[in-house]
């Protein structure tokens, strides 16, 4: 057996935990806490990278798998990636120093337990998008929900508590279903193991209700309106740091089960459950993008468009083309990177002023003009502008749902048109105007960890706006194998 | 060398937006204004080797999306079409750049500016180079983003912001048309590029798509989505709106884009897209009505206007339609030649218009101003030239392009094409007046200007004088000397080449020489009309306006779009927003959901906590109870 690269990036950001477990916590500047565990994130993001190198794009199949039996006869730790997984690890990978970077000013109080959150949440989220095993991954994904909650529960703000439960019920209810469904494909196909099943198929008659289970999980996760709620809320609460992982990684669990699951799984329920899909995306976009345009509260003006934008990938993935599924993808790398950049553009104006209301603010940007550029981007980004990696996303999706349906594809659009509304108003009424409120005057433009973090995310959000080949290179085959097989079981059924 | 043309503003703007802070305001000018106009140099050789050698090429940059059966290269394609275009779009924007240096000289954020103006030139080479659909996509949403930019650039001003905002917003109204006509593209002929699109257009002539219940044909659908795109691009009537506000931009802004180059855009989609559209005759007489409406909405609302920029802009959104409903009766070239000659006169009038308002320090309303001729005799006598290129005064570029227009409506023989040309002769009528009207206002009569002295208006550098003397000679000859290139009888259309498809040649007849010498006469005559109505007997105008009350308001008010809009659109999305927000989400999902839930588990748990009392008959009470229930059961049972 080779080198087992897939489980060191699962568990050494859990040995950096460990370490930092070990070491003593001192309360205020704790850089050794910090030192040691942006190392320890900044060397999985290498191997990560080294994983992307050395992965084979010419094939569908998983590769650099690990197999190795945990409970004899029932439950096998198994762990690869393929083409669609690959780059939600990368993603992973490289959102994870960034975060760790950027809590600086924002946790006051337990930096040295906030950072071994951060850690563990990022072997997880790794083995979410690893797993090759319905257990592994059910443990992975519901494993995931607790250093979320800690971080929102502890670390966020007034209403902290309020948030962590509605988030912690929400989810809750969605992952019980999901359990029942895997027992019971246990029951029914005798494993567990993702490429069996790929290879078995799930008889017709079970695939309805299992689809509803795993549904249920997922739409809570992307989140699909109307379970959507819990997102706007906990967003609020959580801390910088917790936003960026929540928005930029967590939701993309369900992006991707859906893929991975619903569409490999189930074809024939995914094809019955279609335009229920359609429906609830786009009632997200249009719905929330309007709820959006009139929020007071920058984050929560983030998280609704948060919403709007997931409901382009849930829309993409159904269209079962291959643009809409490179879409959805894309686009969800690009809204890693994009949301993951508003969250801590509104960060950096929280730290400063401790307000997240936009009326609080306007006129800033003679005052910090290296942030008024980047956070332009980032909107920019956000409405979907050619050039930047948003458009990518969005205008794949919107093209392969025009060669499904053409109602579909039409209203979907008309979110393009509320998106450029809500987030130039939303820019307009930040940074440009008059200058009222005169507290504002005191703002210090971007430090160099700032600038630096944005920075990073900026150069791929315009990087693979203007040259994305290096992502849809990497999808193409899987995708391509994948809506394939999709077909190929429908006809058999 | 090609490529230079495309790539030296996008560095000019690179330099100046990132470097300006280091290399300093002067230099920032510098730098932007000698790539951009070595550029506009380039593109003029290049439209010559395009007419006497016929060059054409295509240049492949390299691929930009590849997913499935989609393949997008960024692109550069020459052809008569593009070339023309290049031409246009660098060399007004080298004078423009250079106007800016003295316009912009007492701004603190020379280089930003600067840099936006590089930024858009690059953006709108992309746009009319493309070989594909969806880098044109990205010109054109790039175009936008800038113009939002300059738009806004006195980020100061409330009213600029929002009419940055409503000029992206209205934009991507439009925008949504265009993208889902590429969708549409896409969808039939599995590909974006404009030759392979083209070929296979005759394979669909006849295909029929339902959509709602209604058969379409798939040709007219595409022209119409397509057509949706320009009308928000290019101003016409509905997606108008913006364009107007758009002049909160500093004025050489609304020379270069919102005159001579990003509004034509989509006529440029149009013309380009000839091939397609020659097979729907429904969507071209749609564009017909559309550019002839808009013509003459346009004018009359630019008849009472009286801010100098905004009269400027109504006669730009006029003028653009007069430019669709050429496209519109099939004359595309003769578009084309209009959007040629306009870029001139227009850019002309609108820089000429930046100098008035340079010389009263600010001051945008045409009755602040007046009696000023003798003071600043070269704009005077610039804006002379301008007027009477755009009015169609005999011999001068819109003589040519304008009547060639009403000609070939009225030669197009069918109802859309008489109505057409009835209603370009009268809109030209009303160009002339409100045109003769801003000029005889803010150049003649008595001084009205109460905050600045009449001593203190000065006529303007020589920087910004140069750019409107070239401006001039081009609104003067750019007629005369590109007429039997662009719409030449005879030897039919041998420049356009392939660049633009006629199904059938275009009427190379005559119309009644009448006819011909209506439209002169109208504009010669309206000068005497204007001279009387705003010099002469100035009481009069406002006596017609007091008689016609309501007439008048509607005309004011610019027909009422604006409020229109705040009614069906703006108010009600603000509303469901809130309704969503507060109802939707608030009460009824989290008041059903985990709100719902978890204060019925409390309510559960507060009855259960009852049961604990701590007395002990209760529970005995509860026990015997129980006790006798289940004994009860086993019995019966």
């Amino acid at each position: 057996m080779n080198f087992p690269i897939l489980s060191s990036l699962i568990l050494l950001p859990t040995v950096g935990a460990l370490f930092l477990f070990f070491t003593k916590d001192k309360d205020g500047n704790n850089l050794t806490a910090k030192y040691v565990s942006l190392f320890t994130s900044v060397v999985n993001f290498l191997i990560s990278i080294y994983l992307w190198i050395s992965f084979d794009q010419s094939t569908s199949n998983f590769q650099f798998i690990e197999d190795r039996t945990w409970i004899e006869g029932f439950i096998n730790y198994k762990v690869g990636v393929d083409g669609i997984s690959i780059l939600f690890v990368i993603l992973t990978t490289f959102i994870t120093p960034l975060c760790i970077i950027s809590v600086n000013n924002s946790v006051k109080s337990k930096l040295r337990d906030f950072l071994i959150a951060i850690l563990i949440m990022e072997s997880f989220m790794i083995g979410v998008f690893c797993a090759l095993d319905l257990v592994v991954f059910y443990l992975f994904f519901e494993a995931g929900l607790i250093p979320m909650f800690l971080i929102i529960g502890i670390w966020g703000g007034p209403r902290r508590v309020y948030s962590a439960f509605k988030f912690f019920l929400y989810t809750l209810l969605g992952s019980v279903l999901m359990l029942v469904a895997i027992i019971s494909i246990y029951w029914i196909s005798g494993t567990t193991d993702i490429i069996k099943l790929y290879e078995l198929g799930i008889d017709a008659k079970y695939q309805n209700l299992l689809w509803l289970a795993f549904f249920s999980s997922f739409a809570v996760k992307t989140p699909m309106w109307p379970v959507h709620t819990w997102l706007p809320d906990a967003h609020v609460e959580a801390p910088t740091a917790g936003s960026v992982l929540l928005a930029a990684i967590l939701l993309k669990m369900a992006g991707y089960g859906f893929i991975r699951f619903s569409l490999g799984l189930f074809p024939i329920a995914s094809e019955i459950f279609t335009p229920l899909i359609y429906t609830l995306s786009i009632i997200a976009i249009i719905l929330t993008s309007l709820i959006a345009l009139m929020q007071e509260d920058m984050k929560k003006l983030i998280a609704y468009s948060s919403v709007a934008h997931m409901g382009f990938v849930t829309l993409g993935i159904f269209t079962l083309q291959q643009q809409g599924i490179e879409g959805s993808i894309i686009q969800m790398i690009s809204h890693g990177l994009v949301s993951a950049a508003l969250f801590l553009c509104v960060g950096v104006v929280y730290d400063r002023m401790h307000s997240r209301m936009i009326s609080s603010y306007g006129g800033i940007v003679t005052i910090i003009p290296k942030y008024s550029i980047l956070f332009m981007l980032f909107t920019l980004a956000a409405l979907g502008l050619p050039g930047t990696s948003g458009f990518i996303g969005e205008f794949l999706i919107l093209m392969g749902a025009f060669k499904d349906n053409f109602l579909v594809a039409v209203l979907a659009s008309l979110g393009v048109i509320l998106g450029a509304a809500y987030m130039l108003w939303l820019y307009k009424r930040v940074v440009f105007g008059k200058l009222i409120n005169s507290d504002l005057k005191k703002m210090i433009d971007l430090d160099r960890s700032e600038y630096f973090i944005l920075s990073c995310l900026a150069i791929p959000t315009l990087f693979f706006g203007f040259y994305p080949d290096p992502l849809i290179n990497t999808i193409e085959v899987s995708v391509n194998d994948l809506i394939d097989m999709y077909n190929l079981n429908l006809t058999k059924n | 060398m090609e490529l230079s043309i495309i790539f030296l503003p996008l560095i000019a703007s690179i330099i100046s937006g990132f470097f300006g802070r280091y290399i300093g305001d002067r230099n920032s000018e510098i730098v932007t204004s000698a790539l951009v106009t070595i550029s506009a140099l380039l593109s003029i050789h290049v439209l010559y080797q395009v007419i006497v050698n016929q060059y054409e090429e295509n240049i492949v940059i390299a691929t930009w999306i590849s997913s499935g059966s989609l393949d997008v290269n960024w692109s550069m394609l020459i052809d008569p079409l593009s070339s023309v275009m290049l031409v246009v779009v660098t060399s007004v924007s080298a004078l423009v750049h250079i106007y800016s240096i003295g316009y912009m000289s007492h701004d603190p954020h020379k280089p930003r500016f600067m840099a936006y103006l590089s930024l858009f030139t690059f953006a709108m080479l992309m746009l009319v180079t493309s070989d594909n659909f969806i880098q044109l996509f990205f010109g054109w949403e790039g175009v936008g983003l800038c113009s939002y930019f300059l738009i806004g650039f006195w980020f100061k001003k409330e009213s600029a912001n929002a009419a940055a905002i409503k000029a992206f917003v209205v934009n991507r109204v439009g925008d949504f048309g265009f993208a889902l006509g590429i969708f549409l593209i896409f969808y039939l002929f599995g590909t974006v590029n404009y030759s392979e699109v083209f070929q296979q257009i005759p394979t669909v002539v006849d295909k029929n798509l339902s959509f709602l219940g209604l058969e379409v044909k798939a040709i007219d659908l595409i022209c119409l989505l397509l057509f949706i795109g320009a009308m928000g691009k290019s101003a016409q009537i509905l997606l108008h709106t913006w364009l107007p506000d758009a002049m909160e931009g500093p004025t050489p802004v609304s020379a270069l884009i919102h005159a001579a180059t990003m509004v034509t855009a989509g006529v440029f989609l149009v013309v380009r897209c000839s091939p397609i559209y020659e097979y729907s005759p429904l969507i071209l007489n749609f564009i017909t009505i559309v550019g002839m409406t808009t013509a003459f909405f346009a004018a009359t609302v630019a008849l009472v206007q009286t801010d100098i920029k905004k009269i400027i802009a109504y006669s730009t959104c006029s003028q653009l339609g007069y430019m669709f409903f050429a496209a519109g009766v099939g004359a595309y070239n003769v578009a084309m030649f209009h959007l040629f000659t306009h870029a001139f006169f227009k850019a002309l009038l609108f820089l000429g218009s930046g100098s008035v308002i340079h010389a009263f320090k600010d001051e945008q309303d045409i009755n602040n101003m007046g009696g000023v001729w003798k003071k600043l005799p070269y704009t005077y006598a610039l804006m002379i030239i301008g007027t009477l290129a755009l009015t169609g005064f005999p011999f001068l570029s819109g003589f040519y392009s304008k009547d060639a227009i009403i000609e070939f409506a009225y030669l197009k023989g069918n109802t859309t094409g008489y109505y057409a040309a009835g209603i370009g002769i009268f809109t030209a009528f009303l160009t002339s007046i409100y045109s003769w009207r801003l000029i005889f206002k803010t150049f003649h009569g008595q001084y009205n200007n109460k905050n600045v002295k009449i001593e203190e208006t000065h006529e303007s550098p020589l920087v910004m004088l140069i750019p409107l003397i070239i401006l001039s000679i081009g609104a003067i000859f750019a007629g005369f000397l590109f007429k039997n290139l662009f719409i030449g009888h005879g030897g039919e259309n041998l420049f356009w080449a392939e660049s633009i498809k006629f199904l059938e040649p275009l009427s190379t007849e005559h119309p009644p020489t009448w006819f011909l010498l209506l439209t002169p006469c109208l504009v010669l005559l309206s000068i005497p009309i204007a001279y009387y109505l705003f010099v002469k007997n100035k009481e009069l105008p406002n006596e017609i306006a007091n008689m016609n009350k309501p007439l008048y308001n509607f005309l004011v008010n610019k027909w009422y779009f604006d409020e229109l809009y705040e009614v069906i659109f703006i108010k009600p999305s603000k509303k469901l927003g809130l309704f969503f927000w507060k109802f939707c989400d608030g009460k009824l999902i989290d008041g059903f959901g985990p709100d719902g839930i978890s204060s019925f588990i409390k309510k559960c748990s507060i009855k259960a906590n009852k049961f604990q009392s701590g007395f002990i008959y209760q529970y005995a009470f509860v026990m015997l109870l129980g006790f006798s229930a289940l004994l009860t059961f086993l019995i019966v049972k």
